[in-house]
């Protein structure tokens, strides 16, 4: 029997489910909900605050591993789901799921690297 | 030997049980949705103070919020299942399941005072 | 005496295309289980009827059967329960029916010979083995398994892919890796790291909740992604 690679791609998808799982919520709620109805501040996602924040070191690794590991959690549950619901799914499948998500993580890189 | 083997199509809306898993996967649409638009602004950020500005406004009109309100909804889900199943995953260690579903959702709850505190 | 309406799930392999229903009135007792209405049915309304059984005390694991849609072992559950009914019944979920309620289950004895379900290694020079109750503790509730197939008919991933080794298979498994007296952990490291080993999972969870033993081959399962992880990021470090 062939071994699966499914470990490198679990790991990932389990560190998001672990991030999302503990910030997810109230990162939605602030963002999505408390800042855009006036709930809070706008100032609080205000551009000069956001622009330190890309700014900072730590800020940069933050944003970079949100945005990566929610999307490789994301992506590769949904590639699961696809299987769930009966779609003949396959490597290619697989690796544009994947891929995606790895594409998502260089974006976020390359902004933070050269664009702040 | 001549069987039969039964359809799998619709097995999901078959069983409560069932339905309720969907539910806790489709939260993932929700997750990758929710990381491209912090991708987005992250680029409008890039691009200077009017293209930001404009990503906030578009985040403020009605349908954003209701798709956040889903969002927010879905990944509560996912948090709470997620220490739920958490135990399950683990080697054996001397801590009951309880105490460590008890543990995960606690921190969920410190997680989001201190993102709270800290914007 | 009341009666209670049961709807069978019939299959003829010589004559049937397909499966069709066929009711049943049944009259009952309080103390009467489904296994026995099925019975009341051969003895007295239709001795066509097939299904297996045998204990009546839920340690064969043969009468397994859909009841309403949920694996269930017939001699376990009471006819009272399902009042007034229709009480639908059907073959276990995701095999090949055979005739009526009784299904094919050589996959899962083929799964169950893949993943070496014995002792490996040497007895002991002289003597019998050693176990503290404490070492007994790590494996014992895995080796409750009494092979009834109710988690496969509850797990969507052996139904969308029968290749899938399955929950009992893989509890099975790990009952052996768990148990101090074996030796044998790295032979089965195969089919835990296979495509359709641990990795066939996706935590559903319905096979621990319809486990009428309390195995938790849920646990059995995921407890081995951890190990198949460490095992495919730590190979090299071996030897």
């Amino acid at each position: 029997m062939k071994r699966s690679n499914k470990p490198i791609f679990w790991s990932l998808f389990g560190a998001g489910g672990m991030l999302s799982a503990l910030i997810g919520p109230m990162l939605i709620f602030i963002t999505g909900i408390a800042v855009p109805t006036g709930l809070m501040s706008r100032e609080t996602m205000g551009y000069e605050r956001m622009l330190a924040l890309a700014r900072n070191g730590f800020g940069k690794l933050a944003i970079f591993t949100l945005i990566t590991l929610f999307l490789f959690h994301g992506l590769h549950r949904m590639y699961h789901s696809l299987h769930d619901l009966g779609v003949h799914v396959g490597p290619g499948l697989k690796g544009a799921f994947h891929g995606f998500a790895a594409l998502g993580g260089l974006a976020a890189a390359l902004l933070l690297i050269l664009g702040f | 030997m001549k069987t039969y083997m039964r359809p799998m199509t619709g097995w999901w809306k078959r069983n409560p049980f069932y339905l309720w898993y969907m539910l806790r996967e489709a939260s993932c649409v929700v997750i990758t949705l929710y990381a491209l638009i912090m991708l987005v602004g992250l680029a409008r950020l890039a691009e200077g103070e009017v293209r930001y500005e404009d990503w906030l406004e578009r985040l403020s009109r009605p349908w954003a919020v209701a798709f956040h309100v889903l969002a927010f909804v879905l990944v509560a889900y996912h948090s709470w299942t997620w220490f739920r199943i958490m135990p399950k995953t683990l080697p054996r260690i001397p801590i009951p399941d309880a105490a460590i579903v008890a543990a995960g959702v606690g921190a969920i709850g410190v997680c989001s005072a201190l993102l709270w505190w800290v914007t | 005496m009341r009666t209670i309406a049961i709807e069978c799930l019939r299959f003829n392999p010589e004559s049937d295309r397909e499966p069709r229903w066929q009711d049943y009135s049944v009259p009952f007792t309080d103390d009467m289980s489904v296994l026995q209405g099925l019975q009341y049915i051969k003895d007295h309304l239709d001795g066509s009827l097939t299904f297996r059984w045998s204990c009546r005390m839920a340690i064969c694991g043969s009468c397994g059967a859909m009841l309403n849609g949920v694996p269930r072992l017939g001699c376990e559950h009471f006819l009272r329960d399902y009042f007034p009914g229709p009480l639908r019944i059907e073959p276990l979920n995701h095999f090949p029916i055979v005739r009526d309620l009784a299904i094919d289950q050589s996959d899962f004895l083929k799964k169950l010979e893949a993943v070496k379900p014995y002792l490996i290694g040497e007895p002991p020079a002289k003597g019998t083995h050693r176990q503290t109750p404490r070492q007994m503790d790590e494996y014992y509730q895995y080796s409750q398994c009494i092979n009834c197939l109710l988690c496969y008919a509850a797990c969507p991933q052996y139904g969308l892919n029968d290749k899938f080794t399955g929950p009992a298979a893989l509890a099975l498994l790990h009952r052996y890796n768990a148990d101090s007296r074996d030796k044998g952990k790295s032979e089965r490291m195969e089919v835990v790291n296979a495509e359709d080993g641990v990795w066939g999972c996706t935590l559903v969870g319905y096979c621990s909740e319809v486990c009428p033993k309390g195995v938790d081959p849920a646990r059995a399962v995921n407890q081995n992604k951890i190990e198949s992880t460490k095992d495919y990021f730590f190979r090299f470090l071996k030897r």
